[in-house]
């Protein structure tokens, strides 16, 4: 047999949705960055209204022990020793520097808030702008309830999904041509929950929006609350690419960029089907 | 034949990740960050956010106020501590019983009150979240005279578009004007009901650390707004012929102008 005859191409991603994928890659990769340069100009978060310096729910930071200063990073009580990692690094001339993230992750790569914030800012209106383009198209073309959407049936049938997820074994042929349940499951959370949470939390964080729209700061429990739950939901969305990467790389990392540049994607039919 | 395309296609992503792959590592370059025409186009943000907030928010909209229980034990004390010059240490030491402030610029009727005079104004009280640039905060309680008493007062002329305040401490360790703090804000912020000149914190005559004698209180932006040893108000119709054109000492230096976000 041939390899044409065993495989089927489709068209999986509209044009909407790949222009909009990729600008949203661009836009929160620069906010992940400099949203680390933002976070290092204070390395502490806090619960609340205000900042209680002397308990952070987490922490990067220089501690003394012994004779030596190593960086620390404090989790909810729990001091890890983190030294050249987060809180402070040694450079080569025995010389160390107090900072969080290691400056090779931020944006700009070096220390400096006010050019962080400038492109922090920027591309959270690029986010915005195209986050509510993909929202609407999503609701109006059906997007949303056609590809994502679980039926009740797919719901009831989670428990099979995760298992053959473990085992690696991923849908083929018909089952190939929508998502799965787990797949709907990552991008409704993520397009729905965490993405919009940053966007409100962030809002939470301007004083001008607080005056305005005093709820801002109800619904989290104060500005630090907000400042940390944008955090969390930030370190969700950093997990969520992770897994997002490794399953395009194991599941055929060409069909899968292609699909999602050109919009056709390969499905592979078992013997017979073709 | 039939593998042949697949392969051309298969350059053409390599070639494309290449690309899009050098693009990204450039933009970790701090070097990009110091194009022009980079800084151009990321300034770009601010006068959206600005222009959405202003239609957003209505101007008469209050900072949120706190209860006495919610005031911050420990208040960090940012930017300048103290004023390293003698004429101001000379009035601190007499608790700055000498000191004037000087109300001027585009104003009918140019002041110089003395601290006993702006304490014998009509006072407002506020306790408000004090939100640094570098992400903490906390809360305290001011009292101060309202800044729209001093304009009205001081006959601010219609053309007047910007109150620019000039402080004492020269964070900048220059040692002349050009590392003085100063600071400035619109006339909406002026006229603000929660703008005020502040004399007391939490009780007490405002502590130098705070910037006493009297400090600025502009509650629905950063801290940095809020110049600390005013010495000296000035209405202006403009801010580009003042220090580095920006309108503050951390304008001048890339920071937003307007830094209600």
């Amino acid at each position: 047999m041939t390899e044409a005859s065993q495989q089927e191409v489709i068209y999986r991603h509209s044009g909407a949705v790949r222009v909009t994928h990729w600008v949203n890659v661009i836009a929160l990769l620069v906010l992940l960055m400099s949203g680390l340069q933002i976070f290092n100009a204070h390395p502490a978060l806090y619960l609340g209204a205000k900042s209680n310096f002397d308990d952070p729910v987490m922490a990067m930071r220089p501690m003394k022990h012994g004779e030596e200063i190593v960086g620390v990073t404090t989790i909810a009580g729990w001091n890890i020793d983190t030294t050249n990692l987060f809180g402070l690094a040694y450079m080569p001339d025995g010389d160390y520097e107090v900072r969080g993230f290691p400056w090779s992750v931020t944006l700009p790569g070096h220390r400096d808030l006010a050019t962080g914030r400038r492109w922090h800012f920027f591309f959270a209106w690029l986010f915005v702008i195209n986050g509510t383009a993909y929202l609407i198209y999503s609701l109006v073309s059906g997007h949303l309830r056609k590809d994502l959407a679980p039926s009740g049936s797919e719901l009831k049938h989670i428990g099979a999904s995760i298992w053959e997820h473990i085992k690696l074994k991923f849908p083929q042929g018909d089952e190939a041509k929508r998502y799965n349940v787990l797949q709907k499951l990552a991008y409704l959370i993520v397009a729905l929950v965490l993405l919009p949470l940053m966007l409100a939390t962030g809002l939470a964080m301007s004083p001008g929006m607080d005056a305005g729209y005093p709820f801002l700061l109800e619904i989290f429990g104060g500005r630090q609350s907000a400042r940390t739950i944008h955090f969390i939901a930030a370190s969700g969305i950093v997990l969520f690419v992770v897994v997002h990467l490794v399953m395009v790389l194991i599941t055929g990392v060409w069909n899968n960029l292609r699909s999602m540049i050109t919009g056709r994607y390969v499905i592979k039919l078992p013997e017979g089907q073709a | 034949m039939s593998a042949k395309p697949k392969i051309d296609r298969r350059g053409f992503l390599t070639r494309g990740l290449a690309i899009a792959g050098a693009t990204l590592a450039g933009g970790c370059d701090s070097e990009l960050s110091e194009q022009p025409w980079v800084k151009r186009i990321l300034d770009k943000a601010e006068a959206l956010t600005y222009a959405s907030q202003r239609a957003l928010v209505s101007p008469t909209a209050l900072a949120r106020e706190y209860s006495e229980a919610e005031i911050s034990k420990d208040f960090k004390a940012n930017g300048s501590t103290e004023v390293d010059d003698d004429g101001y240490r000379a009035l601190a030491a007499n608790g700055f019983a000498d000191w004037r402030l000087k109300v001027g610029g585009l104003v009918g009727q140019p002041l110089e009150l003395s601290l006993a005079e702006l304490r014998a104004m009509p006072a407002r009280t506020q306790i408000t979240r004090h939100d640094c640039v570098e992400g903490w905060s906390c809360i305290g309680k001011w009292t101060g005279v309202q800044l729209k008493a001093l304009l009205d007062k001081a006959a601010i002329k219609p053309n007047a578009r910007y109150i620019v305040f000039y402080c004492a401490d020269d964070l900048g360790e220059t040692g002349d004007d050009d590392g003085k703090y100063y600071e400035s804000v619109g006339l909406e912020d002026a006229f603000h009901p929660q703008t005020i000149l502040a004399y007391d914190m939490n009780g007490a005559p405002l502590p130098i650390p705070h910037g006493a004698p009297l400090r600025l209180r502009v509650e629905r932006q950063l801290g940095y707004k809020m110049a600390k040893y005013v010495m000296r108000i000035e209405a202006m119709d403009g801010l580009a012929g003042i220090r580095g054109g920006r309108g503050g000492f951390w304008e001048d230096r890339g920071y937003e102008w307007y830094a209600g976000i």
